[in-house]
């Protein structure tokens, strides 16, 4: 239901996410941590306030990717191991992802205000 | 017969571990499909004749991380196995991961390498081969040459029927491999013409039957794909992505996994996650290899011969 509604809602999302992706390997801003490993993405869902940069970093021997179930709020390039992607929350909302290698691998975004 | 040919494959399975295994694909006598009415209306095909081929898989060209710190010198002895084959086979299916991370470079390398087996090769791309800008654009470029939609393609050698799947394009959370309603459209399409006895390998990366779904290793529409295969009376499916062999039969299909030319991966469910198993220097080459297959008339027209490094 919820995947859905965010599929229904994408292209105004898009509009109204303040897309800043850094490019991978930059050194992590302040925000939020995801760490990859064992094909795992950790924590699996994380909670953080509107506006946080949330910093994805591979720490597995594969490489892996991050990639919104919708495919388009947001999408890294492929993270060789080390390498890191971010992205910037502005609007509260869920925001589920996947790897696109692995699409096993899925996580959740969850924006709201504290 | 059932059962001899069942006591048969358990004796061959004995063999594993010894880096050589023989095994002989499922299959029904041709006679044996062929009612008079069909007999009558069956679509002229021609008689099987003897061939090899060989199948490369998951080669990784770029990996450089525990256990192979070089997957570019694997590759060249898998290569250098397949040129000291006592029979030229007329071609090689790679079955995808040729490459790491779909670099231009890893692409060059593994050409470079693969060219020195002196064979047509046929690719299929896995999801490594899909990390370009396009997704898959770059792969395309360079293999697709007479492939259809995302690469997928079928041709037909000495009597045997070669279909070439992807299953690796646009992929979906929580999924596993995936053929799309396009590819299965075409694949029924190219199949229908075909008389039941008729011998059809099938060659993809993601295994068509699921061997472990936690780590995704299975195909999500596979069973339309294996609907349609199942009136043929030889059905071989050769796979990669899971750098093991394992094997299957169910009814007439004989589903085969590869190793890999780069690095082994743990057997299903053992251990956290399916990476890289890490082995002793030593042991690597036992863990990887190169398939044989060969082709001749009867009722079971293929078997195969997987092969390792050392």
């Amino acid at each position: 239901m919820l995947q859905t509604l965010l599929r229904r809602a994408a292209p105004a999302l898009l509009a109204a996410v303040a897309l800043i992706s850094l490019a991978a390997a930059a050194p992590a801003p302040q925000g939020a941590q995801v760490t990859i490993g064992n094909f795992t993405f950790g924590p699996a869902v994380l909670t953080v306030a509107p506006g946080t940069t949330v910093t994805w970093l591979n720490g597995d021997d594969i490489p892996h990717t991050i990639v919104a179930d919708d495919k388009r709020a947001f999408r890294s390039k492929v993270l060789d191991s080390g390498d890191r992607f971010a992205f910037t929350f502005a609007q509260p909302g869920t925001y589920a992802y996947f790897c696109s290698i692995h699409p096993h691998m899925t996580g959740k975004i969850v924006v709201k205000a504290r | 017969m059932a059962e001899a040919h069942r006591r048969r494959f358990l004796e061959c399975l004995a063999w594993a571990g010894t880096g050589l295994v023989w095994t002989v694909s499922g299959g029904l006598p041709a006679a044996a499909l062929l009612g008079a009415a069909e007999s009558l209306a069956a679509p002229r095909r021609p008689a099987v004749q003897p061939f090899t081929f060989v199948q490369v898989s998951d080669s990784h060209i770029g990996f450089n991380k525990d256990p192979n710190p070089d997957a570019r010198a694997t590759l060249r002895e898998a290569v250098a196995k397949i040129a000291a084959l006592p029979q030229k086979p007329a071609f090689i299916l790679h079955t995808g991961d040729v490459s790491q991370l779909s670099k231009a470079s890893e692409f060059d390398d593994a050409d470079q390498i693969l060219k020195e087996a002196g064979l047509p090769v046929f690719h299929v791309p896995g999801e490594h081969d899909m990390l370009d800008e396009g997704q898959g654009q770059a792969f395309l470029e360079r293999y697709g040459q007479g492939t259809l939609g995302d690469g997928w393609r079928s041709f037909d050698r000495n009597g045997v029927h070669f279909v070439g799947l992807v299953n690796v394009k646009d992929l979906q959370a929580g999924g596993m491999g995936h053929l799309g309603e396009p590819q299965l459209a075409w694949l029924a399409k190219d199949l229908a013409p075909l008389s039941a006895s008729t011998p059809v390998v099938v060659y993809t990366h993601i295994p068509l039957w699921t061997i472990y779904r936690e780590w995704g290793w299975g195909t999500d529409d596979a069973a339309r794909a294996l609907g349609l295969l199942k009136r043929f009376g030889s059905v071989t499916v050769l796979n990669g992505h899971i750098h093991q062999i394992i094997q299957k039969t169910e009814g007439n299909i004989t589903f085969q996994t590869a190793r890999s030319t780069a690095f082994p991966q743990p057997a299903p469910g053992q251990g956290p996650a399916p990476g890289p198993l890490k082995v002793p220097a030593g042991r690597l080459r036992e863990a990887l290899g190169v398939r044989t297959l060969s082709v001749a008339p009867g009722a079971h027209p293929l078997s195969l011969a997987d092969a390792a490094l050392a």
